[in-house]
């Protein structure tokens, strides 16, 4: 009886037994590295003020969550990856050339407001790396709305500004956009490497795919966003895409143009503002695809991403209602 | 071509390596057994006996109240010398007989009937009842009367749950290795007492040899057929196998029986066709015992009341780091706080657990609504709203998310990142709210 453990040494708990490995904090962080190809695309567009404004935006995110939970006494979680990787996603969604308090205060109200006063991690409503942009697009329109033109700018470090893809498109049209690219497939071409102006993270539509591919073989997102968003998306823009003819649109330059690929991807597929049952993901992708396309097409602005997920942000909770999971053996007729 | 399955489920690390290799051995006799007078669901047992009484192996010790209770027999030839509370697997305090093991042997009366298959249905279904047959899967839900359905409910299916779907636990797999006639001929009797001719057995694709022993075994009986299943937990739970084998889906609330099917245990099966043939009640059963933290894994032929602990000495004890003992498998088992606790009829496995492989409940984080959970529930339900509900004591809200169809398998927690203990908070709200 000599290796006979005491009683009162065993561990009692409740089944299961056995747990995943996953942990909400590896899920954090490899969606955190699934988004260092387009940071390093970025990086090398638009060079070292990028760099340093994503920095900027994951330092000033970690210490707002940091400052805000030890000032209500909370549980420190700062290394959850949560608040790196809203870092992360504010600054990919920055114009290159920012100047430094912008990342400040959008990764402040990304955290603080957005996240923290909801309940922290998993009881906020909105994306909180949008919010806080769009905070900053609404408080600063004319510092976010300065892009730096695409070069490998390590070497001039004077950048000369110009307009994004989407902004030729509203303000110029098709023709104008391809006469500055030559022809369509090296429009195409230059979308897919990331070779124009937009904010850091967004432009290289091959680093984003990369990504996105890594966070499926992982099975951290699903298609179900994704391809609705996209789908939707690129149905309106071949649709009603060209001024003045019928299904004659250009699906190509919108899905690979403005935030289109990052938020499809990266953003809408956030797990805590995005419905939670597959059924009600693709209302909500699609959701976010037409609102998306409605702004390019209609609205004032040339981009229309970041409003869309906000506002299909809204309608979660009630997605959620509306699409329950169907229980083991129900009939489909029969309801309470 | 598809294995047959159903939609949901996880995929644990099966650890059924540690034990399949090793034949069933028949455990140490105990010095003294403490046999738990209530070991099923449903009424407990009246006491039978009386403290200094002389009993046989085999002898009643308990007897049932009522139609959904069970007897309990005398798994050793000896003396009552006590008869108190005790703590079982649960931790639920059951009054208990305890005798004393004199080592005779002496079994009270047998009578081997080699032409069993010919007596009445209703002659077999009384041999399953008084042998105190009772689901050996872990529900311990007493045969008899998953064997007596209303005449409404007319039974054309029984199927035989060979999934054992928990990790580490092989009993049901050697069962099947080394008894597969006895399994068959039980099934028969089963087939024979509810009047059905289709049998299944189910079997996780993960048993090939199993598969194939059981496929001979069946060779030349049309109406009984061998399902291979997907490797899935919980592939083994009723509802899940009924699905599988037969097709048909059980409606929430309702028993296997509303869709004309009887499920029953490997280890069952074999106990019907020993006490139809034999009269011989349920006083043994094969108990797994496994785990990282246990010296050497084996699959022992137990009686019934024997203590967990001396199962843990005959396996050669506790490895160093050990932490956790579970009675059952580590999806549904239940962590015990004192080893002294009898082996009873539903106990199908003794897991030890070191402290790397068991899982401590400290701290959980919030949910993230990944929805892990609800793609793993196989009763398409919404975990995450059923633990967050029941956190925040809104458990009328819980409820409305169907939280009574909730077998409580442990999936959702398995996959949960957060590692929320969703099982604990449905258990908690089940408390709260009436159905």
């Amino acid at each position: 009886m000599e290796n006979l453990k005491k009683d009162h040494q065993l561990t009692l708990s409740v089944s299961p037994h056995v747990r995943s490995e996953e942990t909400t904090s590896r899920i954090m962080w490899s969606v955190s590295a699934a988004l260092v190809p387009a940071a390093v695309m970025g990086a090398y567009f638009f060079g070292p003020k990028a760099i340093f404004n994503v920095a900027l935006c994951i330092i000033a995110s970690i210490l707002s969550e940091y400052l805000y939970q030890k000032a209500t006494a909370k549980k420190i979680t700062v290394c959850d990856g949560s608040a790196f990787l809203t870092g992360l996603l504010l600054g990919l969604n920055l114009p290159p050339t920012v100047p430094f308090y912008i990342p400040i205060v959008g990764s402040a109200v990304a955290v603080v407001i957005t996240k923290q006063l909801f309940g922290g991690l998993g009881y906020n409503v909105f994306n909180p790396a949008l919010i806080g942009r769009a905070f900053l697009l609404i408080s600063f329109p004319k510092l976010m709305t300065i892009w730096a033109e695409p070069t490998a700018a390590f070497i001039k470090l004077d950048a000369k500004t110009t307009a994004t893809p989407l902004g030729i498109l509203k303000e110029e049209g098709v023709a104008k956009l391809l006469e500055l690219f030559g022809d369509s497939s090296n429009l195409y071409l230059q979308l897919l490497s990331g070779h124009r102006a937009g904010s850091i993270g967004e432009t290289s539509a091959i680093a984003l795919l990369l990504g996105a591919a890594f966070l499926f073989y992982r099975g951290y997102i699903t298609w179900h966003i994704p391809v609705s968003f996209l789908g939707t998306a690129g149905l309106m823009a071949w649709a009603f895409g060209a001024k003045g003819a019928l299904f004659a649109g250009d699906p190509i330059v919108h899905l690979l143009s403005g935030g289109m690929l990052l938020g499809a991807f990266f953003m809408a597929t956030d797990y805590v503002t995005c419905p939670s049952v597959k059924a009600g993901q693709l209302l909500f992708g699609a959701g976010c695809g037409f609102l998306t396309m409605l702004i390019r097409l209609k609205g004032g602005y040339p981009e229309g991403v970041m409003f869309a997920i906000l506002i299909m942000n809204c309608f979660s909770p009630l997605i959620d209602r509306g699409f329950k999971t169907k229980v083991f053996g129900a009939k489909k007729e029969a309801k309470k | 071509m598809a294995l047959a399955t159903f939609k949901g489920g996880i995929h644990p690390p099966d650890k059924k390596e540690l034990s399949k290799g090793k034949a069933i051995t028949p455990a140490r006799s105990p010095k003294r057994v403490v046999i738990p007078l209530s070991q099923h669901i449903g009424a407990p047992c009246k006491l039978a006996v009386s403290i200094g009484q002389k009993v046989k192996k085999g002898e009643t010790v308990g007897a049932p109240e009522g139609f959904v209770s069970s007897p309990v027999h005398s798994s050793v030839a000896g003396k009552v010398v006590a008869i108190a509370d005790f703590p079982v697997a649960t931790g639920r305090m059951v009054p208990s007989v305890v005798i004393e093991n004199s080592g005779t042997d002496e079994w009270a009366p047998l009578k081997d009937n080699p032409d069993y298959i010919n007596l009445s249905p209703d002659e077999l279904k009384a041999k399953v009842k008084d042998a105190g047959i009772v689901g050996m899967g872990g529900a311990a839900f007493p045969a008899h009367v998953k064997l007596s359905p209303p005449k409404e409910k007319p039974i054309d299916v029984v199927i035989i749950n060979g999934a054992e779907c928990e990790p580490y636990l092989t009993a049901d797999y050697r069962l099947m290795i080394e008894r597969p006639k006895d399994i068959i001929e039980g099934l028969k009797v089963l087939m024979k007492i509810l009047g059905v001719n289709k049998g299944f057995v189910g079997i996780e694709n993960n048993k090939p040899d199993a598969i194939e022993i059981m496929k001979s075994a069946v060779a030349g009986e049309s109406n009984i057929q061998v399902c291979a299943l997907e490797v899935k937990y919980p592939q083994g739970a009723e509802k899940m196998l009924i699905k599988a084998c037969a097709g048909r889906e059980v409606p929430p609330r309702a028993l296997p029986m509303d869709v004309g099917v009887v499920v029953q245990n490997i280890g069952t099966a074999i106990a019907v066709y020993e006490a139809a043939r034999y009269g011989k009640p349920l006083i043994e059963r094969v108990v797994t015992v496994t785990g990282e933290g246990i010296k050497e894994p084996k699959n022992l032929l137990v009686k019934i009341g024997t203590l967990v602990s001396e199962l843990i000495e005959e396996c050669g004890g506790y490895s160093s780091e050990t932490a956790k003992v579970i009675s059952g498998g580590p999806m549904m088992g239940f962590a015990v706080y004192s080893t002294e606790t009898p082996v009873t009829k539903g106990t199908s496995g003794v897991l030890v657990l070191p402290e790397s492989g068991a899982f401590h409940l400290d701290e959980f984080g919030p949910c993230i609504r990944c929805g892990r959970c609800i793609d793993a529930c196989p009763m398409g339900l919404m975990p995450s709203m059923l633990s967050v509900y029941s956190e925040k004591g809104f458990y009328e809200d819980a409820k409305a998310y169907n939280l009574f169809d909730c077998f409580e398998c442990g999936s959702c927690t398995f996959v949960c990142p957060s590692k929320r203990p969703i099982v604990q908070f449905v258990r908690l709200a089940k408390t709260m709210v009436k159905p």
